[in-house]
């Protein structure tokens, strides 16, 4: 159930937006498109960028708030010509780096906000941003450490700015945009079936879920339902790639706690979950799987086998995870680092399992389920209060442990269904319509608008995006040495933050 | 603690002995798309072939005219209505070119990449370095595209952007041949010891996984002499992963002037060498060669685990890159045993 409401002006706007969310819906994202001419020339691949029409055109505004059934957007229009709006960010902190986005993109000044430096795009394209060091805090003795983007170990692009006196972390600031790809600008004049491609490379690391979102959309616009067979299939990948997802954050946070053991252990077991998808459709990411109107191809491994590999793999991990569990030395390190309060968990809507674990934060397959969770019996999760990297750790054992229970329901549900098709025709024309899916972040949402068959607009959302934010606030009496595991039980992907 | 060690032992060896003994991962690899030999160059399909459509093939002018047809061929399948010989034979280069003209446009627009070309003859060709392995041409067109299998065949690490585009342009051969000569030169003081250093130049995350993988237990790098190092000023070979974001051009070509000689550049993943779907954004270069000499390619999206190891070895030339995918890789340890001067 979701529904878009038009507000006369921006107030109207973040006044309703306001006291929806003090009424218990949660703020999920707030986008800014400015429409461009779409007379028939849509089918040249991105001949309709942002340069066309630009200027002119106003900009629109939507807003996007998950309620108990569905995500509505309020949306309202700027102004023709306006350069500026009132920014909602003094009266709601979650929208502080969507409206830093948006300054980003459309160059339009939210009056008010806090902080509009860069975020998702470099200043100017050959030279990325200024690189004269903020400082935020000042005193005897403090510095700053430059961590990025270039990083030690493999890990993604990112910079981190850490001012210290030494030990503690009084401020830290991120710079994002270093590996910004023009995504969003990408999808336009994509048909969705290169779209869904294009999906499943926004955040690689979630790419069945991001597959599922964008479809999801494309299926509201069309009006279509994919087939049983399908819908469990899909569930099949985006429960696989969460395990997976699940055990790189403990193989990261085992090896930055020393426990050699351990993580050659976990990332044994994350290899064969790689392979086990693999196995089922020749991808290690589960690409190539979602389409819009159902799946690709039926997978390659029979039910009874895969049911007897998911035992294999399920009680072995059980076995890992409760030892590293009652690894003293290990869990001296997460209990009590990195901190989210409950009430800001909540005031941010924090998803995923960093909200899990401070807030009773919903997940999209129980609140708006999709696909085969609505027939499925998706357990609930126990509610943590602790906010604490070892909470966020305990959340994540236990959505892999919920990951392995609708596995084998799935597999037992496929070995009895006779077969049936594995796509309907989805092919909508045009329209509008809001996606969304449970990545292992947490919830992702596509904003789609299609004309004539193609992508005017899509805007993605990851988790990664909405929660990276939250790395500031979560420095409480910690230390440097404490970085790497506050980083690694976050477990988000740059790559779904800057698109 | 303690509980940590007998877990340590509990599966035994999972580390695999690729390439010195074949894996059945990494020899069913599933890697970029290729056209079927039989839709390859129409010339070496002729030669393969005795059956005369295909000879006919081999000349697209011929095929459409049947009057110059009958002319070249006595054998009363030429005689035929070109559709015909078309469908008596089982040769798919012989059924593209009965139709060449919209054929060819429909097979190229079967990749969102641009990955395909036909050319004039009819022939065939796929752009390695442009394939995401989305799979649209061999689901559609199985008779003329199949998956290129093994972490070893063609699609593996390739010395020169052009040796990616399959089947091989004829001038291929010589320039990799160079190129080998070339990076052997190179890197003839690294064979023993290799140190790697990762830069993301806007990846989609996946490559970083698959990067990492090579620390773990399966694949254990570090029984190859290879290790990763955080510093630049110590690295021989550069890992670098996505499209080449423009955010990240100053920092990785920093990087890479951080290094010493003589160093390496991998490009891993079809990211990496032409932007794979971003190569039209305006905030990437369409690959990473735009800011630094790439000296290895490797397709994926992302590789495989066993691509990447490949790759090194091929890189450091510790791996003869065999043109043949059925034949085993072959290890070349070097000199052992004696000390060698400086």
């Amino acid at each position: 159930m979701t529904g878009t409401i038009m507000q006369p002006g921006v107030k109207a706007l973040w006044d309703d937006v306001e006291s929806r969310v003090a009424a218990g819906d949660r703020f999920a994202g707030l986008f800014a498109t400015r429409p461009t001419e779409v007379a028939g020339s849509v089918g040249v691949a991105g001949s309709v960028g942002v340069a066309g029409v630009a200027g002119s055109a106003p900009i629109t505004l939507s807003a996007h708030l998950a309620t108990a059934g569905g995500i509505d957007t309020l949306e309202a229009a700027l102004p023709p010509g306006a350069e500026s709006y009132p920014a909602l960010t003094p009266r709601l902190g979650a929208a502080f780096w969507y409206e830093r986005e948006i300054h980003d993109t459309f160059g339009v000044v939210p009056e008010g906000h806090p902080r509009l430096a860069p975020l998702v795009r470099p200043c100017s394209p050959e030279t990325p941003g200024d690189r004269a060091l903020p400082r935020h805090v000042t005193g005897y003795g403090m510095f700053t450490i430059p961590h990025g983007p270039v990083r030690s170990g493999v890990l993604e692009s990112i910079e981190y700015l850490v001012e210290t006196p030494g030990e503690a972390i009084p401020h830290l600031n991120m710079r994002v945009f270093y590996k910004h790809r023009g995504v969003q600008d990408a999808f336009a004049g994509m048909t969705p079936a290169d779209a869904v491609l294009l999906a499943e490379r926004t955040e690689g690391i979630a790419s069945v879920a991001h597959a599922l979102a964008f479809s999801h959309a494309i299926e509201q616009i069309a009006g279509c339902e994919p087939p049983m067979t399908a819908q469990l299939v899909r569930v099949l990948h985006a429960e696989l790639e969460r395990i997976a997802n699940h055990l790189d954050v403990a193989v990261r946070l085992a090896d930055a706690a020393g426990l050699a053991v351990a993580t050659a252990r976990l990332a044994l077991h994350k290899e064969r979950v790689m392979r086990l998808v693999s196995r089922l459709c020749g991808s290690r990411f589960g690409r190539g799987v979602v389409v819009p109107g159902g799946i690709t191809a039926a997978p390659l491994l029979p039910p009874a086998q895969l049911r007897a590999e998911l035992d294999q793999l399920a009680k072995p991990i059980a076995a890992d995870a409760a030892a590293l569990m009652a690894t003293s030395s290990f869990l001296d390190r997460l209990r009590g680092t990195g901190p989210l309060t409950p009430e800001r968990a909540r005031q941010h809507g924090a998803l995923g399992p960093i909200g899990k674990a401070a807030w009773p934060a919903d997940d999209a397959r129980l609140a708006r389920p999709y696909d085969a969770y609505r027939a499925l019996a998706v357990p609930s999760a126990r509610s943590h209060r602790a906010g604490d990297a070892l909470a966020r750790l305990r959340v994540r054992w236990e959505e892999v442990d919920q990951s392995f229970r609708l596995l084998r329901q799935v597999a037992d549900d496929l070995a009895e269904r006779a077969p049936d098709p594995y796509s309907v025709t989805c092919q909508p024309a045009s329209g509008r319509a809001v996606g969304w899916s449970e990545a292992p972040q947490g919830e992702v949402l596509y904003d789609v608008r299609l004309e004539a068959g193609h992508i005017t607009r899509c805007h993605p959302r990851s988790a990664s995006f909405h929660n990276l934010v939250l790395m500031h606030e979560v420095f409480a009496g910690d230390i440097l040495t404490d970085f790497p595991f506050i980083e690694a039980s976050f477990g988000l992907s740059v790559a779904g933050v800057t698109l | 603690m303690s509980i940590w060690v007998l877990r340590g032992l509990r599966d035994g060896v999972v580390t695999t002995r690729w390439p010195a003994r074949p894996d059945d991962y990494a020899d069913t690899w599933r890697g970029p798309a290729r056209p079927v030999p039989a839709a390859l160059s129409s010339d070496a399909a002729a030669a393969l072939s005795s059956d005369p459509a295909a000879a006919l093939s081999s000349d697209p002018a011929a095929a459409l005219s049947s009057d110059a047809a009958a002319a070249l061929s006595s054998d009363p399948a030429a005689a035929l209505s070109s559709d015909a010989a078309a469908a008596l034979s089982s040769d798919p280069a012989a059924a593209l070119s009965s139709d060449p003209g919209t054929d060819s446009d429909t097979l190229e627009a079967l990749c969102p990449t641009g990955a395909i070309t036909v050319e004039r003859g009819g022939n065939v060709r796929v752009d390695q370095g442009r394939c995401i392995l989305c799979g649209h041409c061999v689901a559609e067109r199985p008779d003329v595209f199949a998956w290129s299998q093994g972490a070893t065949g063609p699609g593996a690490a390739a010395l020169t952007r052009d040796q990616l585009i399959v089947p091989e342009l004829p001038e291929t051969d010589e320039a990799v041949e160079a190129a080998r000569a070339r990076l052997r030169e190179r890197t003839a003081a690294l064979r023993r010891s290799v140190h790697m250093r990762h830069v993301d130049a806007g990846s989609d995350g996946s490559e970083e996984w698959e990067i990492q993988a090579l620390l773990g237990p399966v694949y254990d790098i570090h029984r190859l002499g290879v290790f990763f190092t955080a510093s630049p000023r110590h690295a021989d070979v550069l890992l670098v992963t996505g499209a080449g974001a423009r955010g990240m051009t100053v920092p990785l070509r920093t990087t890479y002037d951080g290094m010493p000689d003589p160093k390496i550049v991998i490009a891993v993943g079809t990211d990496a060498i032409s932007g794979g779907l971003l190569s039209q954004s305006d905030m990437t270069t369409g690959g990473i060669a735009a800011t630094v000499p790439v000296d290895i390619w490797l397709a994926g999206s992302p590789p495989s685990p066993f691509g990447i190891i490949n790759a090194l070895l091929v890189a450091v030339g510790k791996l003869a890159r065999d043109t043949n995918p059925s034949a085993p890789a072959r290890l070349t340890t070097g000199p052992r045993g004696g000390r060698r001067s400086r």
